[in-house]
């Protein structure tokens, strides 16, 4: 009975592949459209500066953001190699987002779990996440030097609380009815924590993935800004000092371009974690 | 409370036993709730026991109590002899609300008892494999939760309750969800599968039609708080096609003389509802 429906033969009716055949045109026109925005916003912004409309010693202009872009890759910085400060700042954002995204899971989970430690530890956790975090920066540079080590802490100030706040409220969300079932089947405490509550908080973890990945980035790129050596940050901080507009613009498409390729990779990450939730519509 | 006549039933230490079982909550404006009072009940060994009553009355309070989910506030509660502390080992429960894990896929979830209780990993999943023939969803192994029809769902739920071979069984409202073909056909699936073990069963329902179908005795529960109105004898033959015995005219003898008590409470039920009384 039940393996007749699977072996059921798919084949689409000619209204359901015209409908497709609707739906593909409805995504070229969409993506046409995408285009002519970036084309209307870019080109509107190179004919102004052309102009005279916008000075471009402020404002920037779009085809030497390009050349500029393009003289870093083949020929280096004024401050050295591009990839190097690439490497260094994508270095200190994962390493920032690993470690907060491990603390926070644990200290999420432990005190999601335990009341005691919860009742005694939350405030503390409310407290530490009210700290102005780009102030933080500042005293980590001083502690820590000018290396990687002050990115590091600050990304991790921002990424922990994120994730923190997160696996916590996902313990706490449990469905009761999911314990209980797990109860009488049989769960010792510890099978009740680690294949039940923590299966069921993924969720909530793995939606904190993104915003905090995004705030690892700005805690190396600030980090870097407020002082350093090298990175992205250091970049942007070398063009403002300089009155390069091109620069910081540059140094800022670079960063966009590695943020968005960095979250693809924590897209895939995240369905690897969670196969059995129904395929999300792609879309905002 | 005897109750002869079924070939299977024991009459020795009762499955079941409650014994003046009170059940109070804290509401969360800090007033008490009685949900169950003074109830006594006990279901024997085998025994298909189900229970009607008005909604809110108590019965899911109740299957909870049996459990170990929830203590009483007061009285005993005992299954197979043994005092009820904490949560027992020796009974499945299908809740109200869907309860499988919608991260496991069909296998793992029916294989979740034995792996909880410590059965090896292989061992478990081809007890499951075997259990999910039986309930019907051979093939659909390797699906997750959501890509199941309710009734589907349902029957993971069973397998997952009954692959633990629990010596009694409760079930809270369990196809209430369902459309009426595949209800009726659940509901034979149920008893065929019961038939063959000595498991007892409490099975709560609305749907006095279903309860006098399949069970050995209808409890009627009082409006809340929940204490035991009167119990029916069910005297219909097994085994029985819960397609066909309703057109028994035994059944509709007993389906008149049940309702005419249960309306009685869902009516005093609804009355408090509609004055938005609790009391
Ligand atoms: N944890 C709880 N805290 C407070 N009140 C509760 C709790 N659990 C149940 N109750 C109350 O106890 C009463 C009985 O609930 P119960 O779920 O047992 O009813 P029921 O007979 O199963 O109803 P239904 O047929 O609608 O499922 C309800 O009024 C409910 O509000
Ligand atoms: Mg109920």
């Amino acid at each position: 009975m039940a393996q007749r429906a699977l072996a059921a033969p798919d084949v689409l009716a000619a209204e359901e592949r015209a409908a497709q055949a609707r739906e593909a045109r409805q995504h070229r026109t969409e993506h046409l459209l995408q285009g002519a925005l970036f084309v209307a916003i870019v080109g509107g912004w190179e004919a102004s500066a052309r102009t005279g409309l916008a000075d471009p010693f402020f404002f920037g202009q779009p085809s030497a953001i390009v050349a500029t872009i393009w003289r870093w890759a083949t020929r280096g910085t004024p401050q050295g190699p591009l990839w190097q400060h690439i490497a260094v700042t994508l270095e200190e954002t994962v390493l920032a987002f690993a470690i907060g995204v491990a603390v926070g899971v644990v200290a999420g989970f432990a005190l999601g779990r335990n009341r005691t430690l919860a009742a005694v530890f939350g405030p503390y956790v409310r407290m530490g996440n009210a700290i102005p975090r780009v102030i933080l920066g500042s005293i980590f540079v001083i502690w820590l030097g000018l290396g990687m080590a002050s990115k590091v802490a600050l990304g991790v100030t921002l990424t922990f609380f994120i994730v923190f706040f997160n696996a916590f409220q996902g313990v706490r969300e449990v469905d009761p009815n999911l314990v209980n079932n797990a109860r009488v089947l049989g769960a010792s405490p510890r099978q009740l924590s680690f294949d039940v509550m923590l299966p069921s908080a993924l969720g909530w973890i793995t939606s904190s993935l993104h915003t905090s990945f995004g705030f690892a980035l700005v805690g190396a790129v600030v980090g870097e800004f407020l002082g350093a050596t090298q990175g992205l940050g250091y970049l942007v901080a070398a063009a403002q000092g300089a009155f390069n507009a091109n620069g910081v613009f540059a140094a800022m498409v670079i960063l966009s371009a590695v943020a968005l390729l960095a979250d693809t990779l924590v897209t895939r990450l995240e369905q690897r974690l969670a196969p059995w939730r129904p395929a999300q519509r792609k879309g905002f | 409370m005897a109750v002869d006549g079924g070939s299977r039933l024991d009459h020795g230490t009762p499955a079941i036993a409650l014994e003046r079982v009170t059940k109070r909550f804290r509401t969360p404006g800090g007033s008490v709730y009685t949900a169950v009072r003074d109830l006594t009940l006990t279901v024997a060994r085998g025994e298909f026991c189900a229970i009607v009553g008005p909604t809110g009355s108590g019965k899911s309070t109740t299957l909870s109590l049996i459990s170990g989910l929830e203590a009483p506030s007061s009285g005993r509660v005992s299954v197979l002899g043994e005092p009820v502390a904490g949560v027992t080992r020796r009974a499945g429960y299908m809740f109200q609300t869907d309860a499988i894990f919608p991260w496991k896929n069909v296998l793992d979830n029916v294989a979740t008892g034995p792996l909880y209780r410590g059965v090896r990993r292989e061992e478990a999943r081809r007890r499951a494999r075997a259990w999910i023939a039986r309930v019907g969803l051979a093939g659909f192994e390797d699906r997750y939760p959501y890509q199941l029809s309710g009734g589907m769902r349902k029957r993971v739920a069973l397998a997952q309750s009954l692959i633990n071979e629990p010596e009694i069984l409760l079930m809270d409202e369990p196809f209430s969800a369902l459309d009426v073909q595949t209800r009726t056909l659940m509901e034979n699936e149920l008893l065929d599968l019961w038939s063959q073990t000595s498991a007892s069963v409490v099975f709560v329902t609305h749907d006095l039609e279903e309860a006098i179908s399949l069970a050995d005795r209808v409890v009627v529960f009082t409006a809340a708080p929940a204490t035991l109105k009167r119990t029916y004898r069910i005297d219909l033959p097994r085994p029985r096609n819960v397609a066909e015995i309703r057109f028994d005219p035994r059944f509709t003898r007993l389906y008149e003389q049940v309702w005419g008590d249960l309306r009685a409470e869902v009516m005093i039920a609804y009355e408090r509802t509609s004055r938005g009384t609790v009391a």
